[in-house]
């Protein structure tokens, strides 16, 4: 969906704020919402938790904080999955006699749950591209959620690198299964997506998966 | 009379968090352990992690170039386990220079640098990074020539990137632990240059 946060090449969102190395959050809450998006069910499918903050309106995405957005996602996700109703959340007690799950392990924490998880790497069809094809992003305005930004559709690259057959993100975020696809790394020359006012030597090299490709 | 104490009230997503919280562990979705311990894994995972394979690979020609082939295994040789990712690690040297970002969510290599900072997360650099590199680079603070060539590196997939900064001068003969204190996070993401 071409929403905000597909913010490539934007302007005008205000100045960047660096902040010393050491700072992990700025309030208590908010490694609690980080750590139950990590220690739920709903971490079971990265694209649909992503998919979930695109959704927010433009309006609030934008004036939300990171966690804020990750707090919306997490409520959200917790009543698409089934495991907490509308009411519950709202009342902050469970319903009565509704099951009680048992939660996993506290030994199992970030890179646990990620191990279990897996690479994303899956067997696939052989790919079409190889290193050194030109290839074009196609024009594509899904509106569900997808890792085509918008700034590439349309521009030219050359592949630099394939990554085997990895999930995609199109069809997974929305429960439609993994199908994975073959991804590569592509450049772009800073001119071709940004006109002749950038640096000649200047790229931008990103992750795209087949379909979001056709030959150049 | 002075008012005393350092009572404050509960802000809104304090309060929503503690009541959603409380709910999970209720129903038996998380419990309280694994929520502490997950906060607690995340605050440990420091860009220390990042700054020992930049000077491991500075100090070893062959590991640098292992971890350039294939930066997964090259990390876990050092003990780092990257977990479903696969690491690419992208090296500056005199005529060219790297710089990490996701302009679409976070994306950010956690296993060797941890959490990332508010501002890679945040519009002002997602918008930024890719049409305006070597403003960005400005402000942090470094002037790139026109003639070093600006690679970004937009994470869209589940691939992350680690940029291999180049060596200080006058460096030569220090130890890895020594090295390893040079590397900063804003290096290792390159919007600052060592």
């Amino acid at each position: 969906m071409n929403g905000v946060h597909d913010m490539g090449g934007m302007q005008g969102l205000g100045r960047i704020e660096p902040e010393p190395e050491g700072i992990v959050f700025h309030h208590v809450w908010e490694g609690r919402v980080h750590a139950m998006s990590l220690a739920s069910p709903t971490r079971s499918n990265i694209d649909a938790g992503r998919h979930q903050r695109e959704l927010i309106p433009g309006p609030e995405y934008l004036r939300m904080s990171y966690y804020e957005k990750w707090f919306r996602s997490l409520s959200e996700r917790l009543i698409q999955q089934g495991l907490v109703t509308t009411e519950e959340l709202a009342s902050g007690r469970p319903a009565a006699g509704s099951a009680k799950a048992t939660p996993r392990l506290a030994a199992e924490t970030v890179e646990g749950a990620l191990t279990r998880a897996g690479s994303y790497l899956r067997e696939a069809a052989a790919p079409l591209f190889s290193p050194g094809d030109s290839v074009r992003g196609r024009n594509l305005h899904p509106d569900g959620h997808t890792r085509l930004p918008r700034y590439v559709r349309g521009r030219s690259g050359v592949i630099v690198r394939a990554h085997g057959a990895h999930v995609l993100p199109d069809s997974n975020a929305h429960g439609k299964g993994e199908d994975p696809r073959p991804l590569y790394t592509v450049r772009f020359t800073a001119r071709e997506l940004w006109g002749k006012a950038a640096n000649p030597r200047d790229s931008v090299c990103l992750d795209l998966w087949e379909p979001y490709l056709e030959r150049a | 009379m002075k008012d005393q104490g350092t009572y404050q009230p509960y802000s809104y997503y304090q309060l929503m968090e503690t009541s959603l919280r409380e709910l999970l562990v209720e129903k038996g979705i998380v419990s309280d352990e694994a929520v502490n311990a997950e906060v607690t894994a995340m605050r440990e995972r420091q860009p220390e992690r990042g700054s020992k394979v930049v000077a491991h690979a500075w100090l070893d020609d062959a590991f640098r170039q292992r971890l350039l082939k294939n930066g997964t295994a090259a990390c876990e040789e050092l003990g780092l386990e990257i977990p479903a990712l696969k690491l690419v690690v992208v090296e500056n040297t005199p005529q060219v220079h790297n710089l990490v970002v996701c302009t679409l969510c976070s994306c950010y290599p956690w296993p060797v640098l941890g959490l990332p900072p508010v501002w890679y997360k945040s519009p002002p650099y997602r918008s930024r990074a890719v049409i305006d590199p070597r403003g960005v680079i400005a402000e942090f603070g470094t002037i790139l020539p026109d003639n070093v060539e600006v690679r970004v590196w937009d994470s869209t997939a589940e691939v992350r990137y680690l940029v291999l900064p180049e060596q200080p001068a006058d460096t030569d003969g220090l130890d890895e632990d020594a090295l390893a204190v040079l590397v900063t996070r804003d290096g290792m993401i390159g919007t600052a240059r060592l």
